[in-house]
C-alpha cells in the first residue's frame, strides 16, 4: 500500500490514528508505523471492557524484527477489538486504516480530541523526523 | 528449480528417519535381581507411553548429523567479520586439553583435595584475567557475558544496600548491546539512556545531567560498539564515582586493548570477560561460553559463592587450593557448581600460549587489521555507498552505514549481507548499533591474513558494482547456499517449534506431504 | 608473531601505508597516555603448543576423575556413559566453530539440530513448547521465576526444600534482582515435599511454586497432589526434572506442570567439573511468547524448500532490549547437540531400558547397603541414607578408590549424617557390593527396600 494519511483522521505523535464518530472512536497505527515495523506477525488485543488512558501504552504490535508499543490517542472504554487480526495480522500492513483497525472505544473525555494532530500537522511531524 | 537433484530434496528430520525396531543403544545386562517397575514405583508415577524419541541405528545417526553439519558455514572454513563477536581462530590444542579425563571426567562435587589441578587452573586463570583487567578480584562463575552483566548489577545492588542506600536507575549509552538494557530490567533497575555525541563518544553533558544520586551504575564498553575509544573515559569515571555509582565494563570489546590499557586503570569497578570472544572458546553455534567478572576491592565481599582460595605456597611449600563457601556478604550463587570449567581450560591454555606479549600483540594486530580493512573499504567505488559512520581511527572494529547503497543503488544492508554469503564469507553484524542507519559492524580480528581482508574488500566492491548494473541480484540473494531467503514472518505468525508426532513421522509418505503450517502440538 | 597471527614486517609496512599511519602505536593515539599501561602485562611469556600441553596435562593429572575411582557421586551431575558418536559429531568444525545462526541460509544444520532438540525435550517433559536450551539447570529455575513474574505480576515464589540447593540459591540470587521473595517449604519425614506445608505457604501473591522430580534426595514426588496444592491460588507450577528418569516417570507436563526445566548434563555431556552443559526449558503453549532464550521454528524458503529459522526473536534482548523476556544471548548449542545426538542414540526404547536398569540397580543398592533410609519412598536412581561414621567411611573409601557419594550435611543440617548415593548404568552390582563392604556389610540377606 502506498504511503497515505487520510484527511478525516486525527493523529497521535506516536504514530497512532483515531477515527472519531460522536462519542466513539476507532484506533489504529499509521502507515509510517507499519512500514517501520515490517510485516506484522502478532497482535495481542486488550480485553473488551478495559479502560484506556490517553498517551499510555495499551497493546503491542509484533513484527519479525521489532515489537512496537501502541499508544492510546484518547481515553475511553474498549467496546470491541479486531478479532480478525488473530488470523491475519498482516491486515495492519495492507490496510492500516481499514481492515487493520485495532480497537473501538467509547470516549470518556471527547475534549481530548482537540490535542490530537490533523493530517497536515502529522505530515509535518514526519518530515521533521 | 536448481538442476541439482540433491538441492531440490527437502531436508528430513531424525524423527522422520525413525523406523520401529531400529536401535543404536544396548543396555548393559541386568546383573541384579529383576523386579517389576510396578513393584517399585506407584502406578500414578509411571509413564504410560515412552517419549517419542527416534529409533535409528548408529550409521543413520552419524550420517544424519554429518549431513546437517555440511549445511553450516563455520569459522574453520571462512572469514567471519561479525562486529562485537570477536570471531578469532579456535586453537585445536584446546580441544585435546579439554578432553583429558582429568578435566572432562571430573565430577564438580569431587573432594577439593582430589581436584587440586582443577582448582589451581581456576586460580591461575583468575590471576591472569585480573591482571588483564587491572582489577584483582575475580569470579569465574557467570555462564556467559549477559550472565556476567547480571552479576555486575547484582553486585552493584548489594554494594549500595550494604551502604544503606537504595538506588533505582542504571545508565547505558544508546549504543549499548541489547543485553545491557535487558539485564538492567532483570536486575530490578530502570534503564536511562545516555546520548552519543557527534564524535561517537558518550555525550558528557547528557551524562552529567543524568548522573544523579539515584543512579546505581553506568554500563559502558570501551572501545564502544562503534569501535571507538572513548577519550573522555577518565572524566566519565569521575562523574559516575562523584555520585557514588559504580562503573561497569562490558568486556565484549576487550580484544582491542589487552596489554595496552586496562579497564581497572580507566576507573571501572566491575569488568566482565567473554571467554568465547576474546579468549577463543569456540562459539559452538551459539554456546557454550563463559562470562567471568573482575572487581575492585570494595566490591569483592559480594562476589558469588564459592570462591577459589589459595593456602600456603610461600617459603617453598606446596600451595593448596580450596573452595570457600562461607561468604556472608556474597550475592550467593548464579548457577550450579563452579562455572563452565571446560571453558576455563581452553581460555587458560590460550593465555599460556600467548603470554603477556602475545596478548598485547593480539590486540595490536586486531586494531591493525580493522584499520586496514576500514581503509580498503574507504576507497573509491565503495566509500560513496558505504560511508564510514565516524571518520577517525577505529579500534578493533568499525561501523559503516549502508544508506549510500540504499539511496543510490536501491540495495539495503540486508541485501549486501545476503549476497556476501554467495562469496563464501560470513557477513558483518547488520543493523547494529541502532544509532547508525543501515549499519554494518565489521570486526576482522587478529587471526586473519592480509589476503583474506583484501578478499573481503574485493567481494564488497564486486557486489556494489554488480548492484549498480542490476540491483535485483543482491535483492534476491543468496543463490548458492543450502536454502535461500526464508519466510521469517510466517515462522513467527504460526510458530512450528517441534516435530508433530500426530501421524507416524517415520513414514516415507509423510516426508513428502508435510503440511507447511502444521501446529506443533503433541 | 604468535602462531595465531600472520602479520609479517612486509605486511605491516604495506598495511600502515594503506591506512596512512606511520607506526602501529599511532593507531592507539586515542587512548590517553595516562591510561596506557606503562609496563608489560605481568604474565609469563608465551609458550609452544607442546609446553602448554605439558603444563595443563600436569594439572589434569592431579584430579581424581570418574575413570580413576568408582563414583557414587551424583547430586545434580552424574557419571554416565557417553557414546563415541557424540564426540565424533560435536568435534566437527561445522558444529564447533560457527556463531549463533543469525544468517539462517548458512546455518540450517545448527537450526535443524535445535528444532530436533526442542522436539526431544518436549517429548521428555510432556509440554508442547521447548526452547533451544539455556545455560544449565539452576539458572533455568531462576529463569522460570522471571517468566512467572512477567506472566502473573505477583511477587512471591515458593520453593520446595527438595529442589537442588544450587537451584534454590540461584533462584534467590536472581529474585533479589527482579524483586521477589522466595519462601521455602520443608520436606516431610518421607523425604518428600510436605503437601500440607505447601498449601499453607501458597497465597494470592504467589507467582510460582517450584518442585523437583525426582527431588534432591532422589524421592519420586507425588506431582499430582503437589500440583493441586500449588496451583490452588493461580500460581504457576514449575517442575525441575532429571531427564533420564523421565523415560519411566510420568512427564511433569501430564501432572500439572506449567513449566519444566532441568539440568541436561546427563544427556550426552561431560562432567567437566560442573560445566559447560545445558539447561532445558519447556512450557505450555500459552507461554511461547514469554519464553527466554532462542527458539528454532520451521518454515519455507523462497523456492519452497523446507528450512528453519530463529523465531520469535523480538522477545529477545537484541531487539526487545529492556522489555526482553530475559537477557540471555546464547543457547548452549553445542551441548544441546550432544543432548539430541545422545537421545537419538538411546531412542524410544533405550531410554526406557536405561531408566529401568538404574531403577533396579538402585533398588538392589538400597537393600544391599542396608542403612537407615532418609527417604523411604520410591526412588529411581539416587537415594539418601544415614551413615553412623561418615568420616570413617570416606577414609576407607578413599584408600579403595571409591567415592561413596555426597555428604548431605553440607546443605541439609537436618541430615548431618546423611549420604546421597547415585546409581548410573556404569555402577555395576560388583561396584555396589564393594560399597556395601566398605560400609561394613550391614546388608540383611535377601533384603528389599
Amino acid at each position: 500500500m502506498a504511503e497515505s494519511y487520510p484527511e478525516d483522521l486525527k493523529y497521535h505523535p506516536e504514530h497512532d490514528w483515531a477515527r472519531v464518530e460522536g462519542d466513539e472512536a476507532v484506533f489504529g497505527i499509521t502507515w509510517y508505523a507499519q512500514d517501520a515495523l515490517g510485516e506484522v506477525v502478532f497482535f495481542d488485543p486488550p480485553t473488551v471492557g478495559s479502560q484506556l488512558t490517553k498517551d499510555e501504552v495499551y497493546a503491542e504490535v509484533e513484527s519479525v524484527k521489532a515489537v512496537s508499543d501502541v499508544f492510546a490517542p484518547l481515553s475511553g472504554e474498549i467496546l470491541e477489538v479486531n478479532e480478525a487480526l488473530a488470523e491475519g495480522p498482516e491486515k495492519i500492513n495492507h490496510d492500516p486504516y481499514g481492515d487493520g483497525w485495532l480497537v473501538k472505544v467509547r470516549l470518556s473525555d471527547p475534549a481530548e480530541v482537540d490535542v490530537l494532530l490533523d493530517v497536515t500537522a502529522y505530515r509535518d511531524l514526519l518530515q521533521s523526523g | 528449480m536448481s538442476h541439482d537433484p540433491r538441492r531440490d530434496e527437502d531436508t528430513v528430520t531424525i524423527y522422520e528417519r525413525s523406523r520401529a525396531g531400529r536401535r543404536a543403544f544396548t543396555a548393559p545386562e541386568l546383573d541384579v535381581p529383576d523386579v517389576a517397575v510396578e513393584e517399585i514405583l506407584p502406578a500414578a508415577a509411571i509413564r504410560r507411553r515412552p517419549p517419542q524419541l527416534p529409533e535409528v541405528s548408529e550409521p543413520e545417526i552419524v550420517r544424519h548429523f554429518t549431513t546437517l553439519s555440511s549445511k553450516n558455514f563455520h569459522l574453520d572454513e571462512g572469514f567471519y567479520p561479525l562486529g562485537s563477536c570477536t570471531m578469532k581462530h579456535n586453537p585445536k590444542l584446546h580441544e585435546r586439553l579439554a578432553a583429558l579425563p582429568g578435566h572432562a571426567r571430573l565430577h564438580p562435587l569431587q573432594d577439593p583435595e582430589h581436584a587440586q589441578g582443577a582448582l589451581e587452573l581456576m586460580w591461575r586463570l583468575e590471576g591472569a584475567l585480573g591482571e588483564i583487567a587491572g582489577l584483582p578480584q575475580v569470579s569465574l562463575q557467570p555462564s556467559a557475558g549477559s550472565h556476567g552483566e547480571l552479576a555486575g548489577l547484582l553486585l552493584t545492588r548489594a554494594y549500595h544496600q550494604d551502604r544503606g542506600e537504595t538506588r533505582t536507575k542504571v545508565l547505558t549509552p544508546d549504543t549499548a548491546h541489547g543485553t545491557n538494557p535487558a539485564t538492567v530490567t532483570m536486575a530490578g533497575y530502570e534503564v536511562v539512556k545516555v546520548g552519543t555525541s557527534p564524535d561517537g563518544e558518550v555525550d558528557l553533558d547528557d551524562l552529567r545531567d543524568k548522573a544523579t544520586e539515584d543512579v546505581a551504575c553506568l554500563m559502558l564498553t570501551n572501545p564502544n560498539t562503534l569501535g571507538l575509544f572513548d577519550t573522555n573515559i577518565a572524566e566519565i569515571a569521575e562523574i559516575v564515582h562523584g555520585v557514588g555509582a559504580t562503573l561497569y565494563y562490558d568486556g565484549a570489546n576487550l580484544n582491542a586493548v589487552m596489554g595496552i590499557a586496562r579497564p581497572g586503570d580507566m576507573g571501572f569497578d566491575i569488568v566482565h570477560f567473554n571467554l568465547h570472544k576474546t579468549f577463543t572458546q569456540p562459539h559452538g553455534g551459539g554456546g557454550p561460553g563463559a562470562g567471568p567478572i573482575a572487581v575492585s576491592e570494595r566490591i569483592e565481599p559480594f562476589l558469588p559463592t564459592p570462591q577459589v582460595v589459595r593456602h600456603g605456597g610461600d617459603n617453598g611449600s606446596e600451595p593448596r587450593f580450596s573452595l570457600d563457601h562461607d561468604r556472608p556478604r556474597s550475592i550467593g550463587k548464579l548457577r550450579g557448581f563452579q562455572g563452565n570449567f571446560g571453558v576455563f581450560v581452553r581460555s587458560y591454555a590460550y593465555i599460556c600460549s600467548l603470554g603477556g606479549d602475545g596478548l598485547r600483540e593480539a590486540s595490536e594486530v586486531a586494531v591493525l587489521n580493522a584499520n586496514y580493512l576500514k581503509a580498503r573499504l574507504a576507497e573509491q567505488g565503495v566509500a560513496e555507498y558505504l560511508p564510514v559512520a565516524f571518520d577517525r581511527t577505529c579500534m578493533h572494529e568499525f561501523v559503516l552505514s549502508g544508506r549510500g547503497a540504499r539511496d543510490k543503488l536501491g540495495v539495503k544492508t540486508l541485501d549486501l549481507a545476503k549476497r556476501l554469503l554467495d562469496h563464501g564469507v560470513h557477513p558483518p553484524t547488520v543493523y547494529f548499533p541502532l544509532l547508525v542507519e543501515e549499519a554494518l559492524m565489521i570486526e576482522p580480528t587478529e587471526t586473519e591474513t592480509k589476503e583474506r581482508l583484501d578478499h573481503f574488500a574485493n567481494a564488497v566492491r564486486a557486489i556494489l558494482e554488480e548492484a549498480a548494473e542490476d540491483p535485483e541480484i543482491a535483492r534476491g540473494a543468496p543463490y548458492t547456499t543450502p536454502v535461500r531467503r526464508l519466510d521469517e514472518a510466517g515462522a513467527a505468525k504460526r510458530p512450528v517449534v517441534r516435530q508433530g508426532m500426530g501421524e507416524n513421522p517415520g513414514s516415507p509418505e509423510r516426508a513428502k506431504n508435510r503440511p507447511a503450517g502444521a501446529a506443533g502440538a503433541i | 608473531m604468535s602462531r595465531y597471527t600472520s602479520v609479517t614486517d612486509t605486511d605491516l609496512r604495506e598495511m600502515l601505508d594503506v591506512i596512512g599511519a606511520a607506526t602501529m602505536d599511532d593507531l592507539f593515539a586515542d587512548i590517553p597516555k595516562a591510561l596506557r599501561l606503562q609496563r608489560p602485562i605481568e604474565l609469563p611469556g608465551g609458550r609452544s603448543e607442546q609446553e602448554v600441553h605439558e603444563e595443563l596435562a600436569g594439572l589434569a593429572a592431579r584430579n581424581r576423575h570418574c575413570d580413576a575411582e568408582v563414583s557414587f557421586l551424583g547430586a545434580g551431575m552424574y557419571d554416565h556413559y557417553v557414546p563415541s558418536l557424540v564426540d565424533a559429531l560435536t568435534g566437527r568444525s561445522e558444529f564447533l566453530t560457527p556463531y549463533t545462526p543469525y544468517q539462517p541460509e548458512i546455518s540450517q544444520g545448527g537450526l535443524q539440530v535445535m528444532f530436533e532438540f526442542q522436539t526431544a525435550i518436549s517429548e521428555l517433559t510432556g509440554l508442547p513448547v521447548a526452547n533451544a536450551s539455556v545455560y544449565e539447570g539452576p539458572s533455568a529455575v531462576a529463569a522460570a521465576g522471571y517468566l512467572a513474574k512477567l506472566e502473573t505480576k505477583r511477587t512471591r515464589l515458593v520453593a520446595s526444600r527438595g529442589m537442588h540447593p544450587h537451584s534454590r540459591a540461584a533462584l534467590r540470587t536472581h529474585a533479589a534482582g527482579y524483586g521477589m521473595e522466595v519462601v521455602e517449604v520443608p520436606l516431610d519425614d518421607r523425604g518428600a515435599t510436605d503437601p500440607a506445608a505447601l498449601t499453607e505457604a501458597v497465597d494470592d501473591d504467589t507467582a510460582a511454586v517450584f518442585v523437583q522430580q525426582p527431588n534432591f534426595l532422589g524421592t519420586v514426588e507425588e506431582l499430582d497432589e503437589l500440583a493441586e496444592a500449588g496451583k490452588a491460588t493461580g500460581a504457576l507450577l514449575v517442575c525441575a526434572a532429571d531427564p533420564l528418569p523421565l523415560g519411566i516417570l510420568k512427564p511433569p507436563g501430564e501432572q500439572g506442570a506449567d513449566i519444566c526445566v532441568g539440568e541436561g548434563q546427563t544427556l550426552g555431556n561431560r562432567l567437566d567439573y560442573g560445566g559447560p552443559s545445558f539447561g532445558f526449558f519447556a512450557a505450555g503453549e500459552r507461554f511461547i511468547r514469554r519464553m527466554p532464550g532462542r527458539i528454532a521454528g520451521e518454515t519455507r524458503d523462497v523456492d519452497g524448500r523446507r528450512g528453519f529459522v530463529l523465531t520469535l526473536q523480538t522477545r529477545e534482548q537484541h531487539i526487545r532490549r529492556e522489555k526482553a523476556t530475559h537477557n540471555i544471548c546464547t543457547a548452549q548449542a553445542l551441548n544441546a547437540l550432544a543432548g539430541v545426538v545422545y537421545l537419538s542414540w538411546l531412542g524410544r526404547r533405550g531410554i526406557v531400558e536405561l531408566a529401568e536398569l538404574m531403577l533396579k540397580r538402585t533398588h538392589y543398592a538400597r537393600g544391599r547397603l542396608g542403612l537407615e533410609a532418609i527417604n523411604a519412598g520410591p526412588v529411581v536412581r539416587e537415594f539418601a541414607v544415614r551413615v553412623p561414621d561418615l568420616d570413617g567411611l570416606f577414609e576407607r573409601a578413599r584408600a579403595a578408590r571409591v567415592n561413596p557419594g555426597y555428604r548431605l550435611g553440607r546443605d541439609y543440617p537436618e541430615y548431618e549424617d546423611g549420604l546421597l548415593v547415585a546409581i548410573t548404568e556404569r555402577r555395576t552390582k560388583a561396584d555396589i557390593d564393594v560399597l556395601g563392604t566398605l560400609l561394613g556389610d550391614r546388608a540383611r540377606a535377601g533384603a528389599h527396600a
